[in-house]
Formats: C-alpha cells, sequence, structure tokens
C-alpha cells in the first residue's frame, strides 16, 4: 500500500508528461482526417442514429418512461452509451498501450502507468465533447435540465477510477497473455448488454426477476451508467449508496490492479 | 568524486521457454496455473557481479561484442531497468542517448515532439521553449518543424533525437551507439557536441563499436566480456587486449572451421562456397606466422607475414600454380600474385610439401583481412581453392587510411611551424 502511495506520488511529478501525451493522443487520432475534431461528435451521434433507429423505430419502446417516443428514447440511449463508450474503448486501447509504446519503455525512463492513464484520460475527454450534445437535446425533446446535473463529476470520478483500474490490471496482463485483447473484445459485447444502456431497470421483466435484478446490480457498470441517466435523463439524484458502494469496489479494483502492474512492472522492457 | 558507482551488480534476465510465448491466459486459468505461468522458465544472466565506477568529469567508454552487457548496463544507469542485484548510484541529471527519436509520434509535428520528447527526458515546459531554437537549428529542420514527424527522412529522424537529448543538459550522459547511423556530416558535430561536454567537465559513458573514437574520446575504459568486467583502464591498452582476444577468438573459430571439411563427407564438401576444386592437389594446412616463425593472426604494419601452405599431390602433376591473394573487408583486393605471374616454371610434383610466401613488410591499414589461398592449372582449372578461408587483423596505433601503408616520410621547409609527434 505504501508503495502504491508513493509510485501515485510520483506519477503527480509526471503531470505534465501525461498532460503532453493526452493532447498528443487527441491531435494524433483526427489528424489527417477532414473532419478532424468534429468526430468527436460524429461516432457518437452517427452510433445513436444507428440505435435510435433499431431499438426506437423497428422495434418501439413499450416503457412510459419513453412516451413512446422515438427521440426520447434515443436520448436515454444516448446517456449510457457515451460513458460506455469511454470505458469500452480505453478498456480495449489500454491491451494495447504497453506494446504500442514499447520502445518508450525500453528506451526512456518513465513509469509505465502514465500510458494507462493517458489512455483512459484522453478517452474522457472524449466523452467530454460528447456530452454538449446531450445537454443541447435535453431541452429540444421536452425534458427539463435539473440541478442534479452538477453532480456529474461525481458520476465521472467513478468511472475514472474504475477504468484505470481495470486498464491497469489489463495493460500489464495483455503483456504476457496477448489474447486478452481477443477475450476482452467479446466480453464487452456481453458486458454492454448487461448493463442498462439499451433498456432501463424499470423494464417490468427486470422488475419482476429476482435474479436478473441481482447479476445486474452486481455489475459496477449499471451504477455507473445508472448515475449518468439519473443526472441527464430523469434528472433527479442518483441511488447515492449504490454508487458509493460502487466507488469503493472501484478503489478496491484500482488496488488490485495497481499491485498486478507494479508486480509485472519490472518484465515489461524484455516482454513488449 | 563519483559520478556513477556500479556496485556488485547482477542483473539477470527471465527468459521465457517457447511454450510460453504461446501460452494464452484461456489455457493458463483453464489449467490453473496462472500464477506459475508468470513465473520465468530460465535464467539469463546479462551482468555478472559487475563493479565499476565512474568519476565526475571522466569520459568512461564501454566496449565489448554484441551480447556482452554494455546495453543492459547503460539500461541499468540509466534507471530504465533494474540490477537484480546489487546496486547502481548516480548523482545529477541523466540524459540517455539509447534510441534517438524513440518515442516520437509520427503524426504529430516535429515542433509538438520536441516539447513531448522533452518532457519526457525530464525539461520543463520552459526550459524547452527557451532551448527550442537551438534544437531546431543543430538538427537542421528549420524547414520541417511544422511539418509531421512521419514525412521525416530517418535521417532527420535521428538529427532532431539527438538534438533534443544533448540539450537536456544534464551532469551524466549516456549514450549507447546511436553515432553509428549518423550521416557524415552529422557525426562530426555530435562528438563536437560530445567534446564540448567534456570541456565542461561532464560525465560521459560511451557504449561503442568504434574503438577508434573510443580511444581518442576515453579517459577510461571498461571492456565486458559475457557480463562480466574483463578488464578496467586506460583506453589504448583496453581495446588492444579487446582486440587480442577478438583476433584470439577468430583464430579457434577459424580452427574449428580447418577441422570442420576433415569430419564432413566429401560429396557436402564440394558445396562449401569457399572452397572449391577437385582437390587433386590439395592444401591440408595454412598457417600464417611472423618473422619469428611464430603463428599470428593479430600483425602490425611492420610484421612480416609468412603464409605456409601444407600441400599433398594425390596424383602426380607437372601444371600447377601457387597462388594468394589479400583482401580487405569490403572485398578490396589489396594484394594478389601467384608462381605464373611471377614466372615460376612448374616441373613437378608429388605426395607431400611445403609452399612458403613470405611478405617482408605488410605494409596494410588498420582493419580484417582475408587471405585466399589456391593451387590451379596454368589455365585456371581450379585443383584447391580457399576463397576468404583464413583471416587476420592489422592492429597499430597508426591512424592512416587507404588500402596499403605505403611507406614515407614528411619534410617542411623551414618556414613552416609545425612539430613532430610526441615519443
Amino acid at each position: 500500500m505504501a508503495r502504491i502511495f508513493r509510485n501515485l506520488r510520483e506519477l503527480y511529478r509526471y503531470r505534465v508528461l501525461i498532460q503532453n501525451l493526452v493532447a498528443r493522443e487527441l491531435k494524433a487520432r483526427y489528424r489527417g482526417s477532414v473532419l478532424g475534431f468534429l468526430w468527436s461528435f460524429f461516432n457518437p451521434l452517427l452510433l445513436m442514429i444507428v440505435y435510435t433507429a433499431v431499438f426506437g423505430l423497428i422495434i418501439t419502446p413499450r416503457d412510459p418512461d419513453f412516451e413512446s417516443k422515438p427521440l426520447v428514447y434515443a436520448l436515454y440511449l444516448f446517456c449510457g452509451i457515451l460513458p460506455w463508450h469511454w470505458f469500452a474503448s480505453s478498456t480495449l486501447e489500454s491491451a494495447n498501450v504497453l506494446m504500442i509504446n514499447g520502445n518508450l519503455i525500453k528506451k526512456i525512463l518513465f513509469p509505465a502507468e502514465v500510458l494507462a492513464v493517458v489512455t483512459v484520460t484522453s478517452n474522457m475527454i472524449h466523452f467530454f465533447f460528447g456530452l454538449p450534445i446531450v445537454l443541447i437535446f435535453i431541452p429540444i425533446l421536452g425534458k427539463t435540465l435539473t440541478p442534479y446535473v452538477l453532480l456529474l463529476p461525481v458520476v465521472v470520478f467513478v468511472q475514472y477510477i474504475f477504468s484505470l483500474g481495470f486498464s491497469l490490471m489489463i495493460s500489464s496482463l495483455t503483456v504476457h497473455f496477448r489474447d486478452i485483447k481477443d477475450i476482452l473484445a467479446n466480453w464487452l459485447t456481453f458486458w454492454f448488454f448487461a448493463t442498462p444502456i439499451v433498456y432501463p431497470m424499470t423494464f417490468s421483466s427486470i422488475q419482476k426477476s429476482a435474479a436478473l435484478r441481482t447479476i445486474l446490480n452486481l455489475n459496477p457498470m449499471t451504477h455507473i451508467v445508472q448515475g449518468y441517466q439519473y443526472c441527464l435523463f430523469y434528472g433527479s439524484l442518483f441511488h447515492w449508496k449504490r454508487l458509493g458502494i460502487t466507488l469503493l469496489a472501484s478503489l478496491a479494483l484500482f488496488i488490485v490492479g495497481y499491485l498486478i502492474f507494479d508486480r509485472l512492472r519490472d518484465s515489461f522492457p524484455e516482454e513488449v | 568524486m563519483h559520478a556513477i558507482e556500479v556496485d556488485h551488480v547482477f542483473r539477470i534476465y527471465q527468459k521465457y521457454s517457447a511454450r510460453h510465448r504461446f501460452q494464452t491466459f484461456k489455457s493458463a486459468l483453464v489449467k490453473g496455473d496462472l500464477f506459475r505461468a508468470l513465473r520465468p522458465d530460465e535464467l539469463v544472466t546479462a551482468l555478472d557481479d559487475v563493479t565499476l565506477s565512474v568519476e565526475k568529469g571522466q569520459t568512461f567508454g564501454v566496449i565489448g561484442e554484441n551480447g556482452s552487457g554494455k546495453s543492459t548496463l547503460l539500461k541499468l544507469i540509466a534507471g530504465i531497468a533494474k540490477p537484480t542485484k546489487g546496486e547502481v548510484r548516480t548523482q545529477g541529471k541523466i540524459s540517455a542517448l539509447i534510441e534517438l527519436g524513440a518515442g516520437f509520434h509520427p503524426e504529430i509535428t516535429g515542433r509538438e515532439n520536441i516539447f513531448i520528447n522533452g518532457i519526457m527526458l525530464g525539461l520543463t515546459k520552459k526550459e524547452i521553449s527557451a532551448k527550442f531554437d537551438d534544437i531546431v537549428a543543430f538538427a537542421e529542420l528549420e524547414e520541417f518543424i511544422d511539418a509531421p514527424v512521419k514525412t521525416y527522412s530517418s535521417g532527420m529522424y535521428m538529427r532532431l533525437g539527438f538534438a533534443i537529448a544533448i540539450n537536456v543538459n544534464p551532469e551524466i550522459l549516456l549514450i549507447d551507439e546511436v553515432l553509428a547511423v549518423g550521416d557524415a556530416a552529422f557525426v562530426p558535430r555530435c562528438l563536437d557536441r560530445i567534446d564540448d561536454f567534456r570541456r565542461r567537465k561532464k560525465t560521459i559513458l560511451f557504449v561503442s563499436h568504434d574503438l577508434t573514437t573510443v580511444k581518442k574520446i576515453c579517459d577510461r575504459v571498461a571492456w565486458l566480456k559475457s557480463g562480466r568486467v574483463q578488464m578496467i583502464g586506460e583506453p589504448k591498452r583496453i581495446v588492444d587486449a579487446y582486440l587480442q582476444d577478438v583476433a584470439e577468438r577468430q583464430e579457434r573459430s577459424f580452427e574449428r572451421r580447418q577441422q570442420e571439411p576433415a569430419a564432413a563427407p566429401d560429396g557436402q564438401e564440394e558445396r562449401r562456397e569457399n572452397r572449391w576444386g577437385k582437390r587433386e592437389i590439395e592444401i591440408t594446412r595454412v598457417s600464417l606466422k611472423n618473422a619469428r616463425g611464430q603463428e599470428r593472426r593479430v600483425f602490425t604494419p611492420e610484421d612480416s607475414l609468412v603464409v605456409e601452405m601444407d600441400v599433398v599431390a594425390h596424383t602426380p602433376a607437372d601444371d600447377f600454380v601457387f597462388g594468394i591473394g589479400l583482401f580487405n573487408s569490403q572485398g578490396i583486393c589489396c594484394y594478389g600474385t601467384n608462381t605464373q605471374l611471377e614466372d615460376y616454371e612448374a616441373v613437378s610434383i608429388q605426395g607431400e610439401g611445403k609452399v612458403v610466401c613470405r611478405i617482408e613488410t605488410l605494409s596494410l591499414v588498420n582493419g580484417t583481412y582475408y587471405l585466399d589461398v589456391a593451387i590451379h592449372k596454368r589455365d585456371g582449372y581450379p585443383y584447391d581453392y580457399h576463397r576468404n578461408l583464413y583471416s587476420l587483423l592489422v592492429s597499430s596505433t597508426h591512424k592512416d587510411v587507404g588500402i596499403g601503408r605505403l611507406a614515407h616520410g614528411w619534410s617542411f621547409s623551414p618556414g613552416i611551424g609545425i612539430k613532430p609527434p610526441q615519443g
């Protein structure tokens, strides 16, 4: 534990580097593309259109929350997909990040966890780019923006800790087990549907089945995504107890992830 | 005052077996040996009880063959890797030129890369801004600095990397073989900068295969051999000892090669690219000796070279020519002759014999040379042709260049002020 704190202090010394690497990541991502930064808006928007078409028009939503309006449902979807996208892409990218930056790890002295932090942070900033779309659409679709929006940073913080813990674990293990990347891609699809993103927890089929509810409640991403949905879509207070427990679980995951990372650290220069 | 102290350092690399390479997360989970899978199967000792210290302001060279642990040592001193056992102590800011431009991102501009790379190497933003023009000027990239790095040539890439690293202004500069890739115009400027560092009494650790540069710029040299410090001391002495060792090993491997054909069946022998001919007359042994008749593989330009060939004529013959040829490492023939060119007239040969060719003064510049020996007919039909099978090293303190070392002397009219070399 003492080591983790020492490492974190060390990490803080590298904040300028992290800042610059994140900027580099964001700049490099769309460099050479015509729309550039606009892709950060378009990608989630296009995704939302697809889901709206499928789940809003083809399979019409029955839930009263959506007032049977496809666009309201699309807004609900968007509140979940945006943070999910942040989580999924930072997880997938972190599976590769140590290998891609192998020459840095081998040739330059700096703590490798910087790379995991950069991955999660740059994806978070992408997530931030998508947020204005939600904030604009809420009044347009006749929903009201409540002061609970101001609690968003709390949810973001919980997700950040959770994603970072997961990234640390995945990135260090993938160095030794390269197939984690492939397992992960499949696992994330499953995980996506095991999180109330395309459906709300209030669906009667979920409410009727205790087993289903338990499974969903054991998924930390459920509470994180619901946190966003409460702040943005429902405009009410999130289940702060559940989110608190999720935060504790996230911290635990972070510590475990960091311990694994630290344990494997010395093998990186040879294995990446 | 020591800038770098390496105290009984061991570095053991974990080597995972082939089985492990194909280990997957799934199979590790299935077999339930996740933690065992993370343990190495085999250990490779890269550094074996290395102790050395470098004084402040010293330029310290590290030489040794590939795989002798030089780069590992550098990485330990740079802090990139940690010693398995022992301790590395350093004083002052370190900049390591291990691989130039490591960490450049191809998609972003040279300007942005300078900042990111500089920060990685431990500079602050302010410091980089202050040095920015210097860096760009040294790398000669004024026109291209706002172009993405992926459009740079490898030379530009390297120049930029070097320019950043050298401007970190460290107390200790670690250089690993990076100058080997520079072009002819850039390397002298790098060496100038390194000289500048030396004048400013900074500590430099210099790993290189370029023994001439090592001799020229280093105050002390350590020679690593399979992870151990073989010798530490005055550059010339160490470099010479190292060259001697290399030559001896060459000699040994040469002897092994000599023995091989005897063991191999006839059919396979013919396919050896560096030896051909039907061997009606065979060269069974070649030895290189100096004037005193001692077998040697390292010569000075002033030495004599005596090439002795043991030959066996399996069938009597009256048409034969003995020849030798001396080639440098670029394959240029430095000298070649045979008995036919010198108008010897072959009369008869039968059974065993010995042919000696004596070169009074070798008169070659430093370098590795390869020897061809051959017996063939006057029309060129080969009996036994050995191509590049024997090598020798010419090693001396002379720095002159060329193919041959022509005997020469200098004289100057009294008006020219010039001092003769000391000693």
